[in-house]
């Protein structure tokens, strides 16, 4: 400091940062999680790239050489893959769906005074916590079993027959198990977006005599929009992967009714052991999944600072 | 904003009433775990018998429960702990020195969790086999820590911004290193942060079941994979299937029902507090 100013004790501390910061040399703290993320980011994608234009079998090693893009052009052309994508996006789309409606009902329902209801909002969450293979198991066996299930049970009791649900409706009953689990998570962050509400605001509209359904309209579903926004896409990604729900109780069947992208590059690869046709379908998933991906970063990226 | 009486009733009503329906399953399994085999599948569903623990006893003896519950706890765990020890020196200099590039590298980072696993399960697959990491512990600590470290990073970032930077300003004028401002004022004010950091990543990776059920067979399998491993025989087991399921399920419980206002920030990378 050569001025001959008295530097205020703002800037003083500002530029004191500053130079802290030049002096500091973080990089030896970053390069390790940035070496590492690299690594596993570019690594696996480079391979898999590399394999969908392979003939590649793991079992049967004549299978060899260069396939241009024989893999693509067979995902592409099979039904299979058309049925699977179709099924995820049906997946997908129905657990959101629900998963919003449900979430912000109760959401809203949780935010109320009622008696008991820190305890009420922990039995609501549960289900997020759950593994997804033992939910699964648990819809599976307990509940949706057509000889021994709960559901078996209560429909025959009430007349309506027995219903056989992973054989009459298998992407609808995989669609329930998924949504039991992601309806938690939507209402804990939905109820989490609620506390920073505007209480006199809501008040004030309650005074001027806003109905509850106005109030729900006018105030609640614009102040909830950017958290369902995070919601949506945050399930996505997820929903995009299902994998456990579908493996534990159909095996993606009967034939390709509750296959999806996922299960589908799984019975390639390692259930057929097609090396370079999994990682075909692999390289669309990727594609896909950065299709939403993109849109996510950017809400995130706006929501940071 | 008094709730009259009325209101206030029903609403207890419909608040319990939902919460019961969504926490069915999970009751109905604890019920099925205390049952006999018999009465588990008994038609109709028995909802008074005699309540036994035999099955809690003799889960161990039948499928060696043990040894799957070890794994479950030493990978997640032990790819929390890499993770931490990773993530916390990166975070720490994104939130104490940040730069240009830090909002670039925060974004680059959560940007590598949008790789849907499936994608990379080919070659992840291969490569393990070539390293003779497939069905190991290390193979699984790997996996889960880097599958992690994005929102572990992004987590204790977070938390770290929250931390004066007053206090570490003072410490760093009468001369303390880098060092000793992480280890002797960072981590002790921000314990509570990298908590509940830990317990997320314990878990998400103590649930994961693709990376499990793809790159584990009998000697690393975790819980999730042990579970599956019942998906197609149809013996009567249920019973001790659901007291299976319900020990490993329950410390995630608690874990998630302690932290679950920090996980809201970690789940949705701060987009929403």
């Amino acid at each position: 400091m050569t001025t001959s100013t008295i530097p205020s004790p703002k800037a003083a501390g500002f530029s004191f940062r500053r130079a802290q910061s030049r002096a500091t040399d973080t990089r030896p703290l970053l390069w390790p999680s940035i070496f590492v993320l690299l690594i596993w980011m570019i690594v696996p994608l480079v391979l898999t790239l590399y394999y969908s234009l392979r003939n590649y079998n793991l079992v049967d090693p004549t299978v060899t050489g260069w396939a241009g893009i024989d893999n693509y052009t067979y995902l592409l052309t099979d039904p299979s893959f058309l049925t699977s994508v179709m099924n995820t996006v049906v997946l997908v789309g129905g657990v959101l769906i629900s998963t919003v409606v449900f979430g912000t009902l109760f959401a809203v329902l949780f935010d109320q005074e009622f008696w008991g209801q820190g305890a009420a909002r922990l039995f609501v969450i549960a289900p997020f916590f759950v593994m997804p293979t033992v939910a699964a198991l648990v819809w599976k066996n307990l509940l949706m079993h057509p000889v021994n299930g709960l559901f078996a049970y209560i429909t025959s009791s009430l007349g309506l027959g027995v219903i056989d649900w992973f054989t009459t409706m298998p992407l609808f009953s995989v669609g329930i198990i998924v949504a039991w689990q992601w309806v938690p998570f939507a209402t804990l962050i939905l109820l989490t977006a609620m506390q920073s509400l505007d209480r006199e605001q809501m008040e004030a509209a309650r005074m001027d005599g806003a109905k509850a359904v106005a109030r729900f309209r006018h105030i609640i579903v614009p102040h909830l929009a950017r958290p369902i926004t995070v919601v949506v896409m945050i399930e996505t990604i997820f929903l995009l992967g299902i994998f456990a729900e579908i493996y534990v109780t159909t095996s993606g069947g009967p034939g390709d009714a509750s296959t999806n992208l996922p299960f589908l590059i799984y019975k390639t690869a390692i259930l057929n052991s097609d090396v370079g046709g999994g990682s075909a379908g692999g390289i669309v998933a990727v594609v896909l999944a950065n299709i939403v991906a993109f849109f996510l970063v950017r809400t995130v990226a706006r929501n940071l600072d | 904003m008094k709730t009259k009486p009325r209101d206030k009733a029903l609403m207890t009503l419909l608040g319990w009433g939902v919460a019961f329906i969504v926490f069915f399953p999970v009751l109905w399994m604890a019920l099925a775990s205390v049952k006999t085999e018999l009465d588990a599948v008994a038609t109709p569903p028995k909802i008074l018998f005699r309540p036994t623990l035999e099955n809690y006893a003799e889960i161990n003896q039948r499928a060696d429960y043990l040894k799957f519950f070890t794994n479950s706890i030493v990978e997640s765990v032990g790819a929390t702990l890499v993770c931490l020890l990773l993530a916390a020196p990166a975070a720490y200099a994104m939130a104490f020195f940040p730069t240009r590039k830090t909002k670039d590298i925060l974004m680059w980072m959560l940007s590598t969790k949008m790789m849907p696993a499936v994608g990379v399960l080919v070659p992840i697959y291969i490569l393990a086999i070539q390293t003779h990491l497939l069905d190991t512990w290390a193979g699984m600590i790997i996996v889960y820590t880097l599958m992690n470290l994005p929102i572990v990073v992004w987590m204790l970032y977070s938390f770290f911004r929250e931390v004066p930077k007053e206090i570490l300003e003072a410490a760093r004028m009468d001369g303390a290193t880098p060092r000793q401002q992480l280890l002797e004022l960072l981590l002790p004010l921000s314990l509570p942060g990298i908590m509940s950091t830990a317990l997320l990543s314990i878990i998400i990776c103590w649930n994961e079941a693709f990376w499990s059920i793809n790159l584990t067979a009998s000697k690393a399998a975790p819980l999730t994979a042990f579970i599956a491993s019942f998906s197609s025989p149809e013996g009567l087991f249920w019973a001790k299937l659901s007291a299976a399921s319900l020990l490993a399920i329950a410390p995630i419980l608690v874990f998630g029902w302690l932290t679950q206002k920090q996980l809201v920030r970690g789940l949705t990378f701060g987009a929403v507090k």
